[in-house]
């Protein structure tokens, strides 16, 4: 215990001193976390799984009020208390079926867990797409059940005789195991995300197209060499996002690679819109409602696309979907970074009156970190699962998230 | 536009007001608070820029009390002249008769007293001239106008002591000959005075001549504008070669004795045809570089030696790419063999170069000023006639000054006024007459294009400004500026939102000057735009120019800042002058426009840990594209301010149509 402690304090230190970059990072170190608390929770008889989510549920609610920016941090919490739903919803359905599989022979059966199957499913088919195959789980429930997990049913069946207490066991574990496991797949999926994306390139970009892009993100870059790497030849012009100056750094790289790379100044977007084809950019991340929150200067450039008629296309990693609705998140989600970027402190100093230190200071300088683009400007998603419209983000978060996580903060009432 | 139209003898054109009208409530009342002149904010004007590469002395150097340039600082030229009595919109009062009485006003008022008192001929002026010549006496000081207030034929002060040298003949009639002949003497004795200075300092390091030479240049264009008087520059001249050279004196009056001959025999004028190889001097100010034969040619006859850039961005081929840096030096080394360029004309080319002047209204008063100078040294050649062969010499600046910097389209209408002036003049005038009459035309153009059409637009401007307001203007535009300022001023409280972008910053300066004054700023990047305009409630753009279909071609990035204004529902207004509007009409930014420098795209300013284009950048995949200008669709724009009123951005053409002919003829 005192391990995740120590580790999640160093993590939350991390947070608020702003020293991870990128929601890439911070959405793997996040499930790297969660995985050690998970394997490191020792866990009670009953209820395991409740317990599980009530201590990442506190851990969740630290980490995100450290940085509430960074709702990466948040998703993938989010994420993993899904996880542990679906597994525990799992384990149950797989050891009713197979008690119930018993039941048939015997009629003899307890009623509240059948009952709490019953809930399970209901669960189940609130949370998951009304697909065929869920209907079909529906409808017969003992064999789809049994069909679904063969090998914990057999194991179940196999034990007939064993005590309940060695079940729960292997119940526990198989738990927690099971989390684990589907935790990695997590991680895995975050760390290949640029990969799955970028192997999307060549279905969207044809030969001689002339791309914009702003400021730097590692998904772009994959997104274009990969492009490139499949023999297209287009051009790329790269607006280079002050104040951080990301665009020579991708500019550099496209050069590298041998794409002819134009680099113009942010100012100069509206001037060359009207010759793109289309605007790439990466995104922070994607709301519930389609809209983005992207780095500072993009919804100048999807404002000047949409004037154009330019489709303005998002690349986003599914772990960058945050099941939240925005309110107000120009300024509510959004991060005012040091303004020596833009002024130095002592550029000022010899026309400014400090002696008198009345009043409120005359010269305030703004240098915000994101920009909301609303989903009107939105044209496309490409995730790692494929493209989206933005009409479509909130049929993704009911795929990724349940419904009863959406609110981290618990209330202090229990 | 319909024939029952009322005849235009009704209405006075020059009076008739188009657009929405201020009330005349309380800007009318209120007089002008007259700002006092701030010495630390003269060193933020471009003139001061002491890190110029040119050797152009910062005014300070030359001496304390010497006013610099002033009107390269909007600031100054709007606190200079906040005395004007402009009292009403009463068409009546605000015609031109108006601005006459002014000028003949402040006139009497400044500079008279001690001229007359100051008797003797120009030899004892050029002895007391160190002493006496410096010493302006403190109304002129802070009159920033005063550059403009000459409007040297109507002065009675100056020609009555012109007079004294003839020693007499008060007589109305006979004035304005006797004081051309002299100032025309004298402008034969300046140019054998730089001569002289050019043969004595041949020895010399090139350097140190170079140093004199753009103060004697300063003093010039100081002295006269200051003074409009022929006799007080001749002071200089003979001050300068005194300092410089010892030899020239006798050499001096000698040929003083000659020219006053030679300009009454050159009086003779030919018959105007349009001649056709004076047009053919001029490249045309918007050239297709990627016609490469008219290139070559363009080329052949250049002043400018200019490389071209490595790697030109493909979509602009039709632009001139030219690295900057190679200019400069190899016009430096050219000084002296440039016979065709005026120094005055070379100053202010070398000063686009540098970047020193900038803005539209500063490099067209700066070069009108140029030509204005250059004409009252001008003297025709033996064998040739004025109007044709003024025309080509003028042609031949402006092609220097082309390849120097592009034209703005400014300029482009304050040429275009001055060959209409030439070409319009009668041919019964004397060489003199003609010169004064150029030259006070032309003042009467920078007074009443520029500065007094400013005036008007700040007076609307303000009745927009309501307490309580955020407004948000980008860049430095010199007409913001002034409506901030007086705005501020009357006491209306506002705060103002300055965005900026790269790789000028302009809005640094401009930021400076507004804290410096007491106004409440927020200084935003672009990038930042779609987060600041929650708070804004007007946006005031500059413009370069405004076309015929209503769009404004302005500083690049004006466009961004009026769409996302438009996005959030928040009035836009620009503010130009109406000489700047032109009947040309553009869509995109690409046709035409003009690319700086690419070399600031890869530096960036003030963080030098980003220099990840630095060795990449011979690589033949990378174009750095530098725009100066781009085009904002008239949608975009609410209301245009301008010195008719104020408009929708539908009637630029309007005034176009109604007030180009106009302005072009009042001239």
């Amino acid at each position: 215990m005192p391990d995740t402690h120590a580790l999640v304090n160093d993590f939350l230190n991390k947070l608020k001193k702003r020293k991870i970059e990128g929601s890439k990072a911070t959405a793997k170190l996040t499930a790297e976390l969660l995985r050690s608390v998970i394997s490191q929770q020792r866990l009670p008889h009953t209820n395991q799984a409740g317990a599980l989510i009530h201590a990442i549920k506190a851990i969740g609610e630290q980490l995100t009020a450290a940085n509430s920016v960074e709702v990466a941090v948040g998703n993938i919490v989010r994420r993993v208390l899904h996880i542990i739903r679906e597994e525990d919803v799992s384990l149950t359905t797989a050891s009713i079926g197979g008690l119930s599989l018993q039941g048939l022979s015997d009629d003899e059966e307890d009623n509240p867990l059948v009952s709490a199957a019953a809930a399970a499913a209901a669960a189940r088919t609130t949370l998951r797409p009304p697909s065929l195959q869920t209907l079909l789980e529906d409808m017969p429930p003992h064999s789809a059940a049994a069909a679904a997990i063969p090998h914990s049913s057999s194991s179940a069946g196999d034990s007939e005789d064993k005590t309940k207490s060695t079940d729960k066991n292997s119940r526990s574990r198989k738990l927690k195991h099971n989390v684990i496991e589907t935790v990695n797949e997590l991680i895995q999926e975050i760390a290949t995300c640029h990969e799955q994306i970028a192997e999307q390139a060549v279905e969207h970009i044809h030969q001689n197209e002339v791309i914009l892009t702003l400021g730097s993100s590692g998904t772009v870059i994959k997104f274009l060499c990969a492009a490139k790497e499949k023999k297209r030849s287009f051009r790329v012009f790269v607006a280079e996002g002050a104040p951080r100056y990301q665009g020579h750094t991708l500019a550099k790289e496209l050069v590298s690679r041998g794409l002819q790379t134009t680099v113009i100044t942010d100012s100069a977007v509206f001037a060359m819109i009207s010759r793109v084809n289309m605007v790439i950019v990466g995104a922070h991340a994607v709301m519930a409602n389609g809209g983005v929150i992207a780095p500072v200067g993009l919804n100048m450039v999807a404002l000047a696309a949409q004037r154009h008629a330019v489709p303005f296309v998002v690349l986003a990693g599914i772990h960058k979907l945050c099941p939240l609705y925005p309110h107000n998140p120009e300024v509510l989600l959004n991060e005012l970074k040091s303004p020596s970027e833009l002024l130095d402190f002592g550029e000022l100093s010899d026309c400014m009156d400090f002696s008198t230190g009345t009043g409120p200071p005359l010269l305030h300088v703004a240098n915000p970190a994101f920009d909301y683009v609303p989903p009107k400007l939105v044209s496309l998603f490409i995730t790692d699962t494929g493209g989206h419209n933005p009409s479509y983000m909130y049929r993704l978060i009911a795929d990724y998230y349940s419904a009863d996580d959406l609110v981290l903060q618990q209330r202090p009432t229990c | 536009m319909d024939l029952r139209r009322a005849p235009r003898t009704v209405i006075d054109p020059k009076v008739r007001h188009v657009g929405f009208f201020a009330p005349p409530d309380r800007s009318q009342s209120v007089p002008l608070p007259q700002s006092s002149d701030s010495p630390p904010l003269s060193d933020l004007s471009p003139s001061g820029n002491s890190l110029s590469p040119v050797m152009i002395p910062p005014p300070r150097t030359i001496s304390a009390g010497l006013p610099p340039n002033r009107l390269l600082s909007p600031l100054h030229r709007f606190s200079g002249d906040s005395v004007i009595p402009v009292g009403s919109y009463n068409p009546s009062e605000f015609a031109s008769p108006s601005v006459a009485d002014f000028f003949e006003d402040n006139n009497a008022r400044s500079p008279g007293p001690r001229r007359s008192r100051g008797g003797g001929g120009s030899g004892k002026f050029a002895s007391s001239l160190p002493a006496g010549g410096f010493e302006l006496p403190p109304e002129v000081k802070p009159k920033s106008l005063t550059t403009v207030s000459v409007v040297s034929n109507l002065q009675p002060n100056v020609t009555a002591k012109v007079g004294e040298q003839s020693s007499e003949s008060q007589d109305v009639n006979s004035k304005q000959p006797l004081k051309e002949k002299t100032s025309k003497a004298e402008r034969r004795a300046l140019q054998e005075a730089q001569r002289a200075a050019k043969a004595a300092a041949k020895g010399e390091s090139s350097f140190v001549y170079l140093f004199d030479s753009m103060i004697f240049g300063f003093f010039l264009s100081v002295l006269r504008n200051i003074e409009g008087s022929p006799s007080i520059v001749i002071l200089s001249i003979h001050f300068t070669v005194v300092a410089t050279v010892k030899t020239g004196k006798a050499n001096n009056v000698q040929k003083k004795d000659n020219s006053s001959s030679i300009a009454a025999s050159s009086e003779k004028r030919a018959g105007d045809h349009k001649d056709k190889d004076r047009k053919k001097d001029v490249p045309h100010p918007r050239m297709q570089f990627d016609d490469t034969t008219r290139v070559e040619k363009a080329k052949k006859r250049a002043v400018v030696k200019q490389t071209e850039v490595r790697n030109r961005v493909e979509l602009f081929r039709h632009l001139p790419q030219y690295e900057h840096g190679t200019k400069l030096p190899h016009l430096e080394t050219n000084f002296f063999s440039l016979n065709s360029v005026h120094p005055a004309v070379y100053k202010v080319g070398l000063r686009y170069l540098t970047g020193d002047i900038s803005g539209g209204n500063a490099r067209c008063i700066a070069m009108l000023q140029a030509f204005q100078e250059s004409i009252m040294d001008y003297s025709t050649p033996p064998g040739k006639a004025l109007d044709r062969d003024l025309p080509a010499k003028i042609n031949s600046y402006i092609s220097f000054l082309i390849e120097c910097r592009p034209l703005s389209v400014s300029m482009g209408n304050a040429i275009k006024f001055v060959k209409t002036l030439i070409a319009s003049l009668p041919l019964t005038l004397s060489e003199s007459e003609v010169k004064a009459t150029l030259s006070s035309e032309i003042n009467h153009f920078i007074n009443e294009k520029i500065i007094l059409a400013d005036k008007v637009i700040v007076r609307h401007a303000v009745t927009k400004v309501r307490d309580g307001d955020v407004l948000l203007t980008y860049g430095s535009s010199s007409a913001v500026e002034m409506i901030l300022l007086h705005s501020h001023e009357l006491g209306k409280r506002f705060r103002v939102v300055i965005v900026d972008s790269r790789p000028k910053l302009e809005g640094r300066l401009l930021l400076r000057r507004l804290v410096g004054k007491g106004i409440s700023c927020t200084y935003v990047n672009i990038n930042a735009i779609s987060y600041i305009m929650h708070e804004v409630t007007r946006v005031f753009l500059g413009a370069s120019s405004v076309l015929a279909n209503g769009t404004v071609y302005s500083r690049v990035g004006t466009a961004c800042v009026a769409m996302v204004a438009n996005a959030c529902g928040v009035p836009v207004i620009v503010c130009c002058e109406a000489y700047k509007f032109h009947e040309r009409v553009q869509l995109d930014s690409i046709c035409c426009n003009e690319l700086g420098d690419a070399d600031a795209i890869s530096k960036v300013h003030g963080r030098e840990e980003i220099d990840h284009l630095k060795d990449i950048a011979d690589n033949e995949n990378l174009q750095l594209l530098n725009l100066t200008y781009d085009v904002t669709p008239s949608d975009y724009v609410s209301m245009i301010i301008t010195d008719y009123g104020m408009i929708p951005p539908t009637s630029v053409p309007v005034i176009v149509r109604e007030f180009r002919r106009e302005q072009i003829s009042s001239g």
